[in-house]
């Protein structure tokens, strides 16, 4: 067993270790604190996979931005919801047999996919840096994906007006 | 040398507790939470296939951006929806905000 896959078996099981305590935790911040490491692990894997632009995106945006954005809102709605009793839903077995029924369908239909087992590419670090000026570049292509691109711009305009005129306080 | 399979394996199982999340919660900002673990497991199935199989071509980041910025779109106006619902009934349990219920 290399270092390499030593790495990755700490970081995934990290990751899910934070991501049960996310979904289990019955203190909502602590679940919101959990997600935070999360995200990092996953950050950590996008770093593995040579996808050190998504490593740094993925600490950015979503440790940032977005874990910080929920935090914000677990502490305003927070009186309400007292953080005792028992904070999953009645038929939480159901949903437990449908993720593990997902899982299960998964983990067989990969099994049986011969490509699964396929030899890691090399990629040298100038193809890692050669490969995010090719996204730079194709993001702003008119022949690649300049309009996919524009499209997410303006959806984040749109949302970001959304959320400000519906979480306005009119009285 | 960390084959395909285990990230794949991985990413499943990520997806498969935050669907649990989803499912299973009953506050709405837990179930935002749910979904941005699934999100994620997406993305690292979208990089590791874009990794191991086409590492020449640009589809599969570009779509990892997309879903960056979709992602982002989405916390911002569930949270801003669930703030709104707090001010108005006074909860945030997702069995409670049920005004289109027959």
């Amino acid at each position: 067993m290399t270092s390499i896959q030593i790495i990755f078996l700490l970081a995934a099981a990290g990751t899910l270790a934070a991501g049960v305590f996310v979904v289990s935790s019955p203190k909502i911040l602590h679940a919101a604190l959990w997600l935070i490491v999360s995200l990092f692990g996953i950050a950590i894997m996008f770093a593995l996979l040579q996808a050190n632009f998504f490593a740094v995106i993925q600490v950015v945006v979503y440790i940032g931005a977005i874990a910080i954005l929920i935090i914000f809102g677990v502490m305003l709605t927070r009186r309400i919801m007292q953080d005792t009793g028992l904070q999953l839903t009645r038929f939480w077995w159901g949903a437990a047999l449908a993720s593990l029924g997902i899982f299960a369908g998964l983990i067989t239909m990969l099994s049986g996919w011969k490509a699964a087992d396929i030899a890691l590419p090399e990629m040298s670090s100038s193809g890692t840096t050669q490969a995010i000026s090719q996204l730079g570049q194709a993001l702003v292509s008119p022949d690649a994906y300049v309009l996919p691109f524009e499209a997410a711009s303006i959806l984040l305009v749109v949302a970001m007006i959304g959320a400000i005129y519906i979480a306005l306080d009119r009285k | 040398m960390i084959p395909l399979s285990w990230y794949l394996v991985f990413s499943a199982a990520l997806f498969s507790i935050g669907l649990f999340g989803v499912l299973a919660r009953k506050n709405a900002i837990a179930i935002l939470m749910g979904v941005e673990l699934m999100l994620n497991a997406v993305n690292i199935n979208l990089i590791a296939f874009w990794r191991y199989l086409t590492p020449t071509q640009v589809a599969g980041p570009a779509f990892v951006t997309m879903v960056f910025a979709t992602a982002a779109a989405e916390v911002a106006v569930g949270l801003a929806l669930i703030i709104s619902a707090y001010r108005r009934r006074n909860t945030v349990t997702a069995d409670e905000i049920d005004l289109l219920k027959g």
